[in-house]
Parts: C-alpha cells; structure tokens; sequence
C-alpha cells in the first residue's frame, strides 16, 4: 500500500527527468546533414562498383584476363575477355562486362585478383531509370577515364 | 469606422477575429508540432518548402483540398458528415469568451467558467459520432475508447474547476485574470495560503487537459503504431483535415484557460505592462509544453490511463477540494 | 491486467481472427501474425512466416566454400559480423586453419560494435512500437559514430563481409582505434541519457513490467537463447557455455534477470551495452601486433565430415553446420537462427494476453524476420 502511494510522486519525478534530457536536446545543434546541399566525405575504402587500375607504365589496365574474379564472383556478375597483344607475353583484356544489378559488393573480385587490376571505386550517386543503365563496359570506363585532364 | 466600435460590429469582428485566430494557429501549430519534434529529436524538421519550412502548412492544406471527400457506402451520412463540424465549433466558441487582454474578449460573459466547461464536453460527442457513424469496427472501438477517456478526464478537470471557483469567488474570466494583478506571486497558481497544494492542482488541470485533446501519452485512439486504427479512419481529406484543426484547436483553448486560471492571463509578471502580449507568451509556452511533453513519452496502457484517473487524479483533486474549502471556512471566511 | 483464462467463458465462440499482416508500420518485418481475439483478448496468435525466405541454405549448396560468406552477412544484417565469424570458424574449424591473434582480437572488436548498433536499433524500434519516437533519433545519432567507424575499416556498413577464412581482410589503423576509444568514452553517459529518458520512465515501466512472463521451462521447450533465456534467470552465453576466440582472456558479465516479463529482457539488453563497451576496451588495451591473415590453402577443400560453431548473435545463440562431401561446395550448410527459436515461443505466451500487450511482448523478443526465413 505504501509503495503504491510513494510510487506517484517518484513516478511524476522520473517524467520529469525525462523531459529535463530532451529539453537539453531541444538546445543542441542539429545532428541532420542537408545532404544534396552538403555532402560527407567518403572514406577510402568505401565499396562503390569495382573499377579497372590503369597502369601507369602501359596506359592500359592490369588486367590480364586470367578470370580469377569470374570464377571467385557468387553471383556471376563478371564476364571477361582477353588477347595477347604483339611482343606481350602476358594477355590484355579486351571484354570487362560487370552486371551491377546483381553484385553484392562482397570484394572477392577485387581480392583474388592476381594482377591487382581491380579496385572499388567511390561512386554512389548511381540513381538511374533503366536497368541496361547498370551494365558496365569497365574497359570502356577505364580509356575514358585515361583520357581525361 | 467609429462604428466598428458599437456592440454589434465590434461583436462580429471578435468573433472573425477568433475564427481567423483558431485557422491560423490550427495551420502553424502543425508546423510549429513539426519543428519542435525535429528540435527535440537533433533535426531540422520541415525545411524545403519555403524558406525554414514556413511554407508548409499551405502545402499541407493544398494537398489535404486536393482529396476526394469520400463517404464510405453503409454509413450513416448525416452523422458521418456532421462529425467534422460538431467538433470545430465547441473550441471556437469557447474562446470567445476567453480574455486575451483587458479589452480584448468576443464576449465577456460571468459565467465565463461554466460556459467554457460546459461546451468542450461537445467534441466528445463529436468523435463518438465519427466513431459511430463510420461503420468500421475498430473506428467504434477506438471511439468508445476515447469517449471513456475523456469522461474518466473530464471529472478532475471539473473538480479543478470548483475548486478555483470557490477560491476566487466568481465564474467570470476576465474577473480571475485582474484578481491575479500585480507581480507574477499574485498569481493563481502561487496562491498557497488558500490552497497549500496549488502546484498539485495546476499539474492535475494540465494533465487532464492532455487527455481531454488525447495528445500523448494519452493518444491511444489516434496511436500511428497500433494495431487499431483510430476513430477517424474513414475520413479523407479535408474531412481528416478537419479534425486534425479541431485537435489544435482544443490545444490552444486548454492552454488559454491555464493562462487565464493559474498563471495570470494578461497580467505581466512584474506588475506593469501588462497586456494580449503577456497573454500570448504565456500560452504559447504552455503549448511548446505540451508538444514537449508528446516527443518525450511512450503511450501508456489504455487501463494505466484509467487508473490515473480514477485512482489517482479524482482522489488528489477531491483532497484539494476540501482542504481549500475547510481553510477557506477557517481562515478567510 | 494479464492473462484471461479461456476456460472461464465456457461457450463463448465469438472470436474473430485479426491479421497482423506482412506489412507493418515500421519495426518487426515481413512476419504475419493471424490472432484469433475474442475482444481485444488474443486467445492464439498463430505466426505465419516465410515471406522473406531467400534460400540461403540452398545457395550455400551451389556456391564455394568463399562464396558462400557475403551471404552470411545478409541472414540478420543487424549483427552481420556475428554471422560471419560463426561461418568463417566453422570452416577453419574443418580445415585447421591457425588464426593469428591480432585477427581474433580485431575479430572480437567490431563484433562487439556491432552488437551494441544491433541492440540500439531494437531498442529504437521497440520504443516506437511502444509510441516514444524520439529515443530512435537518439539511438541513431551514437550507431552513425558506430557505423562511421566500422565503415572506414570493412567498407560497409551494414552487411558486412568483413572477415576471411583465416582472419580478417582489412587491418585497422590507428584512427580506428583512437575512434573506437572516444566512442566508448562518448557512449557511457549517453547510456545514462537512456536510462533516465527512458528505463527509469513510469510510462514505460507500466508497459513493460509484469507484461509477457516467459519462464525459463518455456524457453527451454522452445530452445530461446540470447536475452529472452537470460530475461527469465538462465545465465546461458555462448561466449561462456562453448567458449570461442578469445573470449576466455576477457573479463565481462552475463546479465541475468529473474523476473522473465519484458522488462526484464529490456534491462538485459541494456546491461548488455553496457557488457560489451567492456569488451571493447578490453579488446582495444590488449590488441597486439602482428599480421591479421593467417596460413590458408590455395584450394578450399574440407574433408568430408560434420562440421559446427556456435556464437553469442545479438539476438541469442546462431550456429552453423557444414557438412562437406570433400567437394569445393558444401553439401549442407545448415543455420540454427536464434529468432526462429525466439518467435516459436510467442504463440504459447501470448495466450489470453490483451493485444498491445502482445506486441510489447513480440517487441521484447528482438526479432528480426529475416533471421526467422533465412
């Protein structure tokens, strides 16, 4: 009985306890970032879709065409093709086709590469209205990316 | 112009006056809800539309214009569109008799108190109509929540009421507001050599009137989360829209009797200049209150919500009923 | 205000069935839940699940040994690295992998951040179901730091495949662990901004206390594990019971509750944040040097046999079976999920309970649907 009755006054405290944390919270500045007028830095090893590594020497991807990522893939989102050019002794690739709608960003790609081709890139702004929008040429990606300033 | 001043026009005026007051404040204490929840909860709230969000309600009440006001087959139309108006009208003509300043009131009646009382029982009835009419089985559950609510509510409410009554000896509100005169100890609310528990009895009112207008924690009958999907379900658009006002509405009329009964209505709390200004401050700070006190608390249990008032409230506010009276009989007869 | 016996209304057969269907407002998930309610009395709730069924165990059937681990992080997202660590010991178990000690402790590190942004999300979603919005904004403020963190280190943030048969695939640096410290020294009196919001609340202890007993005898019928079992008085943890990683070399409690109704469960979550920022620092004091992959082979063959591992989840014990034919594809892989148990129960404690608090009962079991279909 006695607890019962002493319950209402230390009921009505711990209300107002409660309100004292979110009126202190009412004061403190806005933890919100407004994201298409701001943006947050991405980190470095954000996985955005991979992307072929140009090699400097060369002017043209590492990648040898050895298919490691498309055997490593779990969802058969790689597809990869390659030649020997003249006086080469290894292959160059010529096909790179990534299915983007069905790849799970798990990194083994990127990680049972042999040659170090492959790496994520840091792309998110990736809305788009088709699904062909997502399959990528990435040795067409790469030569563009080469050409630029 | 002069004529603006003789009794019938000044009449009319007051009452656009309240009208264009309970739109406006129903439309940006939306906003001002919205804001606020943002504050507490570290975000910015509506900001896009407009500059700050100001721009919001106008969004809001243009999308609300653009629903079909659909009746629903089977149910009772009179009823089903009567709802929406019945439980405007009490808040509004409550607060014509509320005094906003020495001069400003729609009409000063002295009975002002039991007027006041007597009408916001009415929107009850109108969400047992809503409830009722909408043939929805939980729209009829919900509303016979709401209806045991606001009567288990209701009677704390009223014995608050006494109990100012026979404390300041008069039903006229605009009498309590200049019996309140002086510095801010002259008010209501601090008036303890007549009622010791007085703070008790402001916090009993202030409760109550979070279950009268079923915001949160009481909020069981309109609860986003619940299975159950609240009184109005059957209603779209403006119809809801409606509603919604009327709940605004409701906030501001309970807020206004606390200013006028315990806080000094337009009395300022130094003494001078007074006026509508203090008024104002005074409600608003008691409507930020309650926004406050709804961001901050889950939903109680609807028999937990009886329980506080049937075990709790009534016999505390019975308790101050007679203590004022007996020291009102011993020492200020 | 709790259970009705059903027998004292010999006759009454004016029940009606209420469907909770798939699609909830927020919380919960895709779990149907068909209550027979006479009133607002749920004489049987019946749960229907399935509706996110992926097949996980059937793709672990078609895919290698290393394909088999982005899914691990996708059967319960909230506590993804849990899963992954079950996964990846079970088969170093099978393949005698040695694990180098900085791996387990980087292993042990963010498993336990992630318990803690898997508990603040139950707690958010739990009091939302219960009608206080705000602590989720909260809660979420202090899981961002979390995330932020875990996502300069894994690259994710939520599904993470961050472990490797092994050890792990990405060191940490020092801006990790300089992180990781100011977030524990953040997060203690954040602990106390909850606890005084929200534990100590009248409202909420109204909701809470004495509202879904589950006693331990229930449990054990229904296999529960995590908080549900140590809400009704077992001390069971996994991270004690079947000892793994290296568990053994910290000090932490197991917070254990007598009472079995939803407040207890709720206070042994809370505890268990409390548990884990122990963990951390602990894990982050004792972390040595050294390389964090160990010796793996080239070609990933276990010898036939029955393979298992057992974790602490956050949500109770998960455990996987592998059973390999010496094939470079699993024969089975079999998930024990914690909240299947979990859920199991519901139907015979919510008996005669009145609706809303059945859901506050379904809320206290931290439930997460995907967990349930795998």
């Amino acid at each position: 009985m006695k607890a019962s009755i002493l319950e209402v006054p230390r009921g009505f405290w711990s209300l107002l306890v409660g309100m004292r944390v979110t009126l202190t919270q009412f004061f403190k500045p806005v933890v919100t970032v407004p994201y298409p007028h701001q943006t947050l830095p991405i980190p470095a090893r954000f996985r955005g879709h991979i992307e072929l590594v140009v090699d400097p020497a060369t002017g043209r991807p590492r990648c040898t065409a050895c298919k490691l990522c498309e055997r490593a893939c779990p969802s058969d989102c790689i597809l990869v093709d390659g030649a020997k050019l003249e006086g080469e002794k290894k292959k160059s690739v010529t096909l790179y086709h990534l299915d983007f709608t069905k790849c799970s960003l798990c990194g083994s790609c990127v990680e049972v590469c042999a040659s170090d081709a492959l790496r994520f890139s840091r792309e998110y702004n990736l809305a788009g209205t088709r699904k062909e929008a997502y399959q990528y040429d990435l040795v067409q990606r790469a030569a563009a990316e080469g050409k630029k300033p | 112009m002069s004529f603006l001043t003789h009794e019938p026009y000044r009449l009319l005026l007051a009452l656009v006056a309240v009208l264009a007051f309970v739109g406006v404040n129903a439309m940006y204490l939306v906003l001002a809800e919205r804001k606020g929840a943002g504050r507490f909860q570290r975000r910015p709230g509506p900001n896009e539309a407009g500059y700050g969000g100001w721009l919001q309600p106008v969004a809001d009440v243009a999308k609300m214009l653009s629903k079909q006001l659909l009746v629903p087959p089977g149910t009772d139309t009179i009823l089903f569109r009567l709802a929406p108006l019945i439980v405007l009208a009490p808040a509004m003509m409550c607060l014509a008799v509320v005094p906003f300043s020495d001069t400003l009131t729609a009409r000063d009646v002295n009975f002002g108190l039991l007027m006041v009382f007597s009408f916001g029982s009415i929107n009850v009835l109108a969400v047992m109509l809503s409830g009722w009419s909408s043939r929805n089985k939980y729209a009829i559950i919900s509303a016979a929540r709401v209806v045991s609510q606001n009567v288990a509510y209701e009677i704390p409410m009223l014995l608050v009421a006494i109990t100012l009554l026979m404390i300041t000896g008069t039903m006229d509100l605009n009498e309590i507001v200049r019996q309140q005169a002086g510095g801010f100890w002259h008010w209501n609310l601090f008036r303890v050599w007549v009622n010791p528990l007085m703070p008790v009895t402001f916090v009993i009112y202030f409760i109550c009137m979070l279950a009268e207008t079923n915001r949160a924690p009481f909020d069981m009958a309109e609860a986003e989360s619940e299975l159950v999907a609240g009184a109005f379900t059957e209603y779209a658009g403006m119809g809801f829209g409606v509603f919604f006002m009327a709940e605004y509405a409701n906030i501001v009329l309970g807020c206004s009797l606390a200013t006028v009964l315990f806080l000094g209505g337009w009395q300022s709390p130094i003494g001078v200049l007074s006026g509508v200004v203090w008024f104002l401050l005074k409600m608003y700070a008691l409507v930020f209150t309650v926004i406050w006190v709804r961001w901050t608390f889950p939903r109680t249990q609807f028999y937990a919500l009886l329980n506080l008032s049937w075990k709790i409230l009534i016999p505390i506010s019975l308790f101050t009923l007679l203590l004022s009276g007996a020291l009102l009989k011993l020492f200020h007869a | 205000m709790n259970a009705v016996d059903p027998t004292v209304r010999p006759g009454v057969n004016e029940t009606f069935v209420l469907n909770l269907g798939p699609q909830h407002p927020a919380a919960h998930g895709v779990l149907r839940v068909k209550m027979t309610m006479d009133g607002e009395y749920v004489m049987r709730a019946e749960p229907v699940i399935g509706y996110i069924h992926r097949m996980h165990e059937k793709m672990g059937e078609n895919r290698t040994w290393a394909q088999f681990l982005p899914n691990t992080g996708r059967i319960d997202y909230l506590s993804a690295l849990h899963y992954n660590h079950a996964y990846v010991a079970a088969v170093e178990r099978a393949l005698k992998i040695e694990v180098p000690r900085r791996a387990e402790f980087l292993r042990v590190i963010t498993s336990e951040m992630n318990r803690i942004s898997s508990h603040l999300v139950w707690w958010s979603a739990y009091l939302i179901d219960l009608g206080g919005l705000t602590p989720l904004l909260y809660a979420f403020d202090d899981r961002e730091k979390l995330l932020d963190l875990l996502e300069a280190v894994t690259g994710s943030r939520l599904t993470y495949t961050y472990f490797r048969f092994g050890g792990v695939y990405n060191d940490v640096d020092e801006a990790f662990v300089r992180g990781t410290r100011q977030f524990v020294r953040e997060f203690r009196p954040r602990l106390k901004m909850y606890r005084d919001l929200v534990t100590t609340n009248i409202i909420l202890r109204k909701r809470l206390e004495a509202i879904g007993p589950i006693s331990a005898e229930l449990c054990r019928k229904y296999g529960a594990t995590g908080p549900v079992l140590r809400g009704a008085g077992v001390a069971y943890d996994v991270r004690r019971a079947e000892p793994y990683s290296v568990y053994p070399e910290l000090e932490f409690e197991i917070p254990t509750r007598r009472e079995g109704d939803s407040m207890a469960r709720y206070l042994v979550h809370m505890a268990e944040l409390e548990q884990s920022l122990r963990i951390i620092e602990q894990g982050l004091d004792k972390l040595p040097e050294g390389p964090v992959m160990g010796k793996v082979p080239r070609v990933l063959r276990p010898p036939a046999g029955d393979y298992c591992f057992a974790v602490e989840a956050a949500r109770g014990r998960f455990m996987v079976r592998l059973v390999s034919d010496g094939k470079d594809v699993p024969y089975r892989v079999k998930l024990r999920t914690p909240s299947f148990s979990n859920l199991s129960l519901f139907e015979e404690a919510s008996r005669g309970m009145i609706l809303p608090d059945a859901l506050a009962l379904m809320g206290s079991l931290d439930l997460v649907i995907p967990d349930i279909d795998r």
